[in-house]
């Protein structure tokens, strides 16, 4: 006899993204979109999510491939972690999203997880996350009837909750082009069984032709319940040479935006992720400023 | 409620009636009976299930059978042609790359995408390259060795 670990479900593999989404409202929130499954079917099999459908988006071409043009790249949803890591296109216009899809998981994982998926799940210790928030990314998402685009900004509301409303399908991801002196870094401290991110921090560092800084995006995850930017230390860098006391000092507040408490969990506490949350903000926006000479 | 699902095995495509909750692993264990495959942790961590599913090393207890519905899936069953060994089977045999085994099934499955992938890894690429593949046993070392000795053996080719 098999043990059946999740509960039972009826399953789909629509062909469009409006099929997709009448089957959402169809279910009215009993359904879930399915993209790579690495984040929900092992919640299933913990019944953590017992959804009454799946909606497996697979089928759906027009989630899929990463298109490059003079303002940036746009990626389809159901884009595969090895799909970013191994794309010249990305490596060129967005290294920083290459390099950090390269430090998801494992290979395994990395074949089969999705961008669109992590950004949907939110997961508070997810690496993608960080990664949008700080290049300025720009989530399209359809219903049956309409459209719309959210800026990052706008995306992650709290723990595993997004923007996106019960019928809505994220579409595709658009990564601006980034601005000439552009450096990026993405460092995080990885749980060292899954490698999700203890404390992530992603850091997009412009300077000017004098060495001043003319813009910087921090973005920090793992360390609360979903993804934030550290607009505090962005502010404390722009306009300044970034010496490494200026840095450091910027970092310190790096954790002044994350909502309510640090995380505390079996892998970390909170005061170790609060510290960690300087460290690898130090780290990160350090990495970045090198690259970016 | 049965679903079913046309899924191509080791080049042959069978036809069966599966809940849909139903694991892929469990399908190929159970309804396949190709218990090559195994199941160390059900979590998505050990990476003892690995299979490749349409060309890609997957974590076979972290997809359902129906989503494999219409595709193609290899196990280690699959590996030795007319009674020769894969070439990964022979270097894990040659460089003694485990001991009791229950990992080397899903290490070779990850080791064969890895040296498609990237045919002369340096000893940082394959350990990194089968990081998602725990082994209880051998300290890594000879799973090491062995990857490297077959890497040698197909000469930095696919
Ligand atoms: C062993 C293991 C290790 C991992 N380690 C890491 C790690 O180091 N770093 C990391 O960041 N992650 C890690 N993950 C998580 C992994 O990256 C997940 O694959 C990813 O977070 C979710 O992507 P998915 O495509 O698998 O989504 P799914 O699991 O299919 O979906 C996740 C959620 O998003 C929704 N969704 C999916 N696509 C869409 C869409 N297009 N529109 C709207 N909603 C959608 C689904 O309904 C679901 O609620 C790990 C997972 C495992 C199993
Ligand atoms: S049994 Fe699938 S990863 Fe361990
Ligand atoms: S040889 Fe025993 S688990 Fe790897």
């Amino acid at each position: 006899m098999v043990t059946m670990t999740s509960a039972p479900f009826e399953y789909m593999r629509p062909k469009t993204v409006a099929e997709a989404s009448r089957l959402l409202s169809k279910y009215g929130g009993g359904a879930k979109l399915l993209a790579g499954g690495h984040s929900l079917v092992p919640l299933m099999k913990l019944r953590l999510a017992s959804p009454q459908a799946l909606i497996d988006l697979s089928g759906v071409g027009e989630l899929k491939g990463i298109n490059s043009s003079a303002s940036g790249l746009s990626i389809g949803a159901m884009t595969t972690y090895h799909e970013l890591e191994s794309s010249v296109e990305v490596q060129r216009a967005a290294p920083l999203l290459a390099d950090a899809a390269s430090q998801v998981a494992d290979a395994q994982v990395r074949n089969f997880g999705t961008i669109g998926g992590a950004v949907s799940h939110s997961d508070p210790s997810a690496d993608l996350p960080a990664v949008v928030l700080a290049l300025d990314a720009v989530m399209k998402t359809a219903t049956q009837r309409a459209g719309r685009d959210i800026p990052v900004e706008r995306f992650f509301k709290d723990f595993l909750t997004t923007a996106l409303r019960q019928n809505e399908v994220l579409t595709r991801i658009e990564v601006p082009k980034l601005p000439a002196n552009t450096g990026t870094s993405y460092i995080k401290q990885s749980n060292k069984a899954s490698h999700y991110a203890v404390v992530g921090v992603a850091a997009v560092i412009t300077l000017g032709a004098d060495g001043v800084c003319e813009r910087a995006r921090v973005a920090i995850t793992g360390a609360g319940p979903y993804a934030v930017r550290a607009k505090r230390t962005e502010r404390m860098l722009v306009g300044k040479k970034l010496a490494p006391n200026v840095i450091r000092n910027a970092a310190k507040r790096a954790g002044a935006e994350i909502s309510g408490s640090f995380n505390e969990d079996v892998h970390a506490s909170a005061g170790y992720r609060e510290a960690m949350t300087q460290v690898f903000a130090e780290r990160a926006i350090t990495a970045a400023v090198a690259n970016a000479r | 409620m049965p679903t079913t699902i046309t899924v191509t095995v080791n080049g042959t495509t069978r036809t069966n009636e599966v809940d849909e909750r139903l694991l892929l692993v469990q399908y190929l264990r159970e309804v396949q009976n190709l218990t090559g495959t195994h199941i160390g942790c059900d979590t998505s961590n050990c990476g003892a299930c690995t299979v490749h599913l349409n060309g890609k090393a997957v974590k076979s207890c972290t997809v359902f059978a129906v989503q494999a519905d219409g595709g193609t899936v290899k196990t280690v069953e699959g590996l030795a042609s007319n009674g020769v060994m894969h070439p990964m089977q022979a270097a894990f045999k040659e460089k003694h790359g485990l001991q009791c085994g229950f990992c080397t099934p899903g290490m070779i499955m990850t080791s064969i995408e890895l040296l498609e992938r990237n045919p002369n890894p340096s000893e940082a690429e394959i350990r990194r390259g089968i990081r998602g593949n725990l082994c209880r046993c051998t300290g890594y070392h000879n799973i090491v060795e062995a990857v490297k000795f077959a890497a040698a053996g197909t000469g930095g080719k696919k």
